[in-house]
């Protein structure tokens, strides 16, 4: 049974421009899945969807978000936030700017619990020091006190993925949690990540544009090409033989670490022209059942 | 160390700020075509009236002996004597300046309290006609001047609907003996609660009508750093956290859009305070500005010069915390 | 897409209109003044004092908006009132606006110790209540308009100098100042060819926010009676006036506080909606 399923979701513009078109995803408690796309492929909505933090100019127009087996579109505003705050986390994509320069590191990791889940302000900074050496922070006492411009981008995600954790959320959405930092330093966020959702054995959403990226983190992986998912596999299936022409492009065109010299193949015109065809006709099939 | 320097740097330039006021109002007085004593004297005196005043106040010297004597007894704290009151300067001109403060400092937080509600009230509700009406109301707002805010205030409040007093500081029938001229403050510390509601009933409008335009400015600049700091991923990484619109604005987004604010204010503090001369004239209310006016009318030179002197001083000592504040606050700057 | 809204920004919107037409009717008021004042508005009528506006009980329908204490013509004394307010605005605004830009372009232009000396002035006139400067030099330079004008623009020359010298200081470094010079032509020219359109829309938008300011402390200088003689018709002085009788009169103050009002409100949104229609950031 999945913990998150996403059912047929719409996104729309303001102005009626489809962004997600009929979308449909699952993933299962303590699944790590990544969601593939280029940039402007609509991945990052889908996660901004769950957490109901879509810009404004975006809204969902139809389709299902269950989370835990509830409807979420469904609930009043009110419990929905506060539903989403206890269940779901996110792994935010730049730790420069994901926490607030004029707080303390320390009531920025607890205050959820603090606030919604009832523990003692004694309790969360128990809890929020024990996750920061989990995350493998020195002196953690210290860094509690500390304020955000006072520390590197590498821990500052730390602190964003032992926040996350903090109130042992049954879905992670990491959101591109490694391309704003330096790439010695990506690996070691990247397996961190990896090691904190076995260890607390929570469901991973994990939104990337980098396929070398997916092979570390996942097991399984959903592919979305504009606006639409186009293929749903598991991570070795996939390098071994990707179902669909335009994932098959795809792998062409992402640099080996086994052979990084190779050449690139970038993804055929023929291809893209040919997924277009194909969400088009799609498009008019859906079309024609409303 | 840079604090220290920073803070000695900004008193250097404020003293230069306040001895260049001190030259500019001792020459303007003294320049400008006209005989200052015959500004003093009544239309008629004789020749050898105004020869006795000018040897009296030292004026037969050169500008610059002047001024050199005028410093002098400044330093030492005399400020001359008032040729219309005849009581030393400094003695009345401190003796007014609680009455300017206490109503200030009220206006100020009128226009804080009117002007953050404004700009969160229009964040919160932003996008609807709610954050609509109040653009339209601030920009009424800031396009009109304490001074007619203050007559409108009159009109509405005063006879239209007459829930506040009008002029004055105090009701004469309340008939309580002060040790200070803190009134609001002493009848508050002495829990004389009806003392204090009266005086408050008489400084609202005066405090509203310079209010209205300071809190037209925050609301505006406030509700601009507002919603440039909900876009930002610390915002949308507390909204999954499950807190409320309201919680996310005060909590998270305030705290950040507040500082650029916070200079605005102390910049436009200065403007509040010297707003409350034609105020206090308006409402009859005896503070400085009100005796400054009576001080032009009677031609009283030394208590001119004294009440310009102390209001650049006030203008620069606010500058000068506001500036300090901000450091203070701002937390980048405080471990720089 | 962006193309339209650029459209949309350039019309002027409802508040100019409204601005714009105020203005308009006031100066054909003051200019007609003479003629369309239906009293001399000096004129006293000590047994028809305080008579209210024609839709009062116990008024005289041959004054519109009533008399004050000494029996003068509300009316008439408000459509003269806007001959001296709008003079004043004109000529004080005006004469700011050029001395203040001129001593920011010159303290913009040649930086060094004129900037010095200039910004350093500027923050001096920092530290004076405005109006109480004014006052002050009303009593040293003794009433009349012409006082009142100079009063104006040494209070509030600072307002344009600050805008102008910024901009100056931002084209006196760049290189085509320099690549003119080279060509023949003169440093100063240049940058004043260059500066002038740049700065222009703002200075036209901060003329006309300076017009009502004049327009405002003007009515300040009548109200505490340091404007022109006490018996001319001026917005201030009635309102002096009717700010005394308040209880017992107050079409005295209503009606010319209520032109004065919209008078200075218009100026003000006439100058910002100048200001967005120019600024091209917005545009």
């Amino acid at each position: 049974m999945s913990y998150l399923s996403i059912e047929n979701l719409d996104v729309r513009l303001h102005t009626g421009v489809p962004v997600l078109r009929g979308v449909s995803l699952n993933v299962a408690a303590g699944e790590s899945r990544a969601l593939v796309g280029e940039s402007g492929a609509g991945k990052s909505m889908i996660g901004k969807s769950v957490l109901g933090i879509l810009p404004r100019a975006l809204q969902v127009t139809g389709g299902r978000i269950v989370v835990d087996g509830e409807d979420l579109q469904a609930l009043p505003p009110r419990t929905r936030r506060q539903r989403i705050g206890a269940k779901v986390a996110l792994i935010p994509q730049d730790p420069l700017t994901a926490l607030n320069p004029s707080r303390r590191i320390g009531p920025q990791i607890t205050s959820r619990l603090v606030d919604f889940l009832g523990w003692s302000r004694k309790a969360a900074t128990d809890r929020a020091l024990e996750l920061l050496e989990e995350v493998q922070i020195h002196e953690p006492a210290r860094v509690m006190r500390a304020y955000p411009h006072e520390l590197s981008g590498g821990m500052r995600q730390r602190i964003l993925i032992a926040a996350a954790f903090a109130a042992e959320p049954k879905l992670i959405i990491a959101d591109e949690p490694t391309t704003a930092l330096d790439v010695t330093v990506q690996k070691q966020i990247l397996r961190l990540i990896r090691q904190m959702q076995e260890r607390h054995g929570t469901a991973l959403l994990f939104v990337t544009h980098d396929l070398g990226v997916v092979s570390k983190v996942c097991q399984t992986m959903s592919v979305l090409y504009a606006g639409k998912m186009v293929e749903d596999t598991g991570v070795r299936e996939f390098f071994r033989q990707p179902g669909h022409p335009y994932s098959a492009a795809l792998l062409a065109a992402t640099p080996k670490y086994t052979d990084p010299e190779g050449s690139l193949t970038p993804v055929p015109p023929g291809v893209i022209a040919a997924v277009e065809a194909e969400v088009a006709l799609s498009d008019r099939r859906r079309e024609a059942a409303e | 160390m840079q604090i220290l320097r920073r803070i000695l740097i900004r008193l250097a330039a404020s003293l230069v700020t306040l001895a260049g006021a001190a030259v500019i109002v001792f020459v303007v007085i003294r320049v400008v075509p006209g005989n200052p004593v015959a500004m003093m004297l009544p239309p008629g005196a004789t020749a050898e009236d105004i020869q006795r005043l000018q040897e009296l106040y030292g004026l037969d010297k050169s500008i610059f002996q002047q001024f050199l004597i005028w410093l002098t007894g400044v330093l030492q704290g005399d400020f001359g004597t008032s040729i219309s009151l005849r009581q030393p300067v400094a003695e009345l001109v401190l003796g007014r300046l609680p009455a300017t403060l206490e109503l200030s400092v009220m206006a100020l937080v009128i226009a804080v309290g009117l002007g953050g509600a404004m700009a969160l009230t229009a964040t919160l509700w932003r996008g609807t006609r709610t954050e609509g009406a109040i653009d339209v109301a601030g920009g009424m707002a800031l396009s009109v001047p304490d001074f007619l805010w203050g007559l409108v205030l009159i009109l509405l409040f005063g006879v239209l609907w007459p829930l506040f007093h009008i002029s004055g500081r105090i009701s004469p029938a309340q008939g309580f003996e002060f040790h200070t001229n803190f009134y609001l403050w002493e009848s508050l510390l002495r829990l004389r609660f009806d003392v204090w509601a009266d005086i408050v009933a008489h400084m609202f409008m005066p405090a509203l009508a310079l209010a209205i335009p300071l809190a037209a400015i925050i609301s505006q600049l406030l509700k601009q750093s507002l919603k440039e700091t909900l876009h930002l991923d610390y915002v949308t990484l507390a909204r999954t956290k499950g807190y409320s619109e309201t919680s996310i604005i005060l909590r998270e987004a305030l705290p950040n859009a507040i500082l650029p604010t916070l200079t605005l204010i102390g910049v436009q503090f200065t403007f509040l305070i010297g707003g409350t001369v034609i105020i206090e004239r308006l409402f009859s209310y005896e503070g400085l500005g009100n005796m400054a006016i009576d001080a032009v009318i009677n031609r009283d030179l030394p208590l001119i010069q004294g009440i310009v002197i102390l209001f650049a001083l006030l203008f620069t000592v606010v500058n000068f915390l506001v500036d300090m504040t901000y450091a203070a606050l701002n937390p980048r700057l405080r471990h720089a | 897409m962006r193309d339209a809204r650029g459209e949309i920004r350039r019309l002027p919107g409802p508040r100019l209109w409204l601005a714009g037409g105020w203005l308009a009717i006031l100066v054909l008021a003051a200019l007609l003044a003479p003629w369309i004042s239906p009293h001399d508005p000096l004129a006293q009528d000590l047994f028809a004092g305080r008579l209210p506006p024609v839709w009062e009980a116990g008024a005289d329908p041959n004054y519109l908006l009533g008399t004050d204490s000494l029996g003068r013509d509300v009316l008439s004394r408000i459509l003269h009132g806007a001959r001296l307010a709008l003079s004043i605005a004109l000529i004080a605004g005006t004469l700011t606006c050029l001395i203040g830009a001129t001593l920011g372009l010159i303290a913009g232009y040649y930086g060094g110790w004129v900037d010095l000396a200039v910004s350093r002035l500027v923050d001096i006139w920092m530290a004076f209540p405005p109006v109480l400067f004014a006052i002050l030099l009303i009593a040293v330079l003794g009433t009349g308009v012409t006082s009142i004008i100079i009063a104006i623009v040494v209070i509030d020359w600072t307002r344009f100098a600050r805008v102008v010298r910024a901009e100056a200081m931002g084209q006196a470094q760049m290189d085509y100042v320099a690549s003119a010079q080279v060509a023949g032509r003169s440093r100063f020219g240049t940058v004043l060819a260059e500066i002038l359109p740049n700065v222009l829309p703002a200075i036209v938008a901060l003329l006309t926010l300076e017009m009502g300011i004049a327009v405002i402390v003007e009515a300040i200088l009548s109200f505490v009676n340091l404007s022109v003689s006490t018996d001319a018709p001026t917005w201030g002085g009635m309102i002096a006036e009717g700010r005394a009788s308040v209880h017992q009169a107050w079409w005295v103050l209503v009606f010319p506080l209520a032109a004065l009002f919209l008078t200075v409100l218009s100026f003000s949104q006439l100058g910002e909606g100048l200001k967005d229609h120019f600024d091209p950031v917005l545009r």
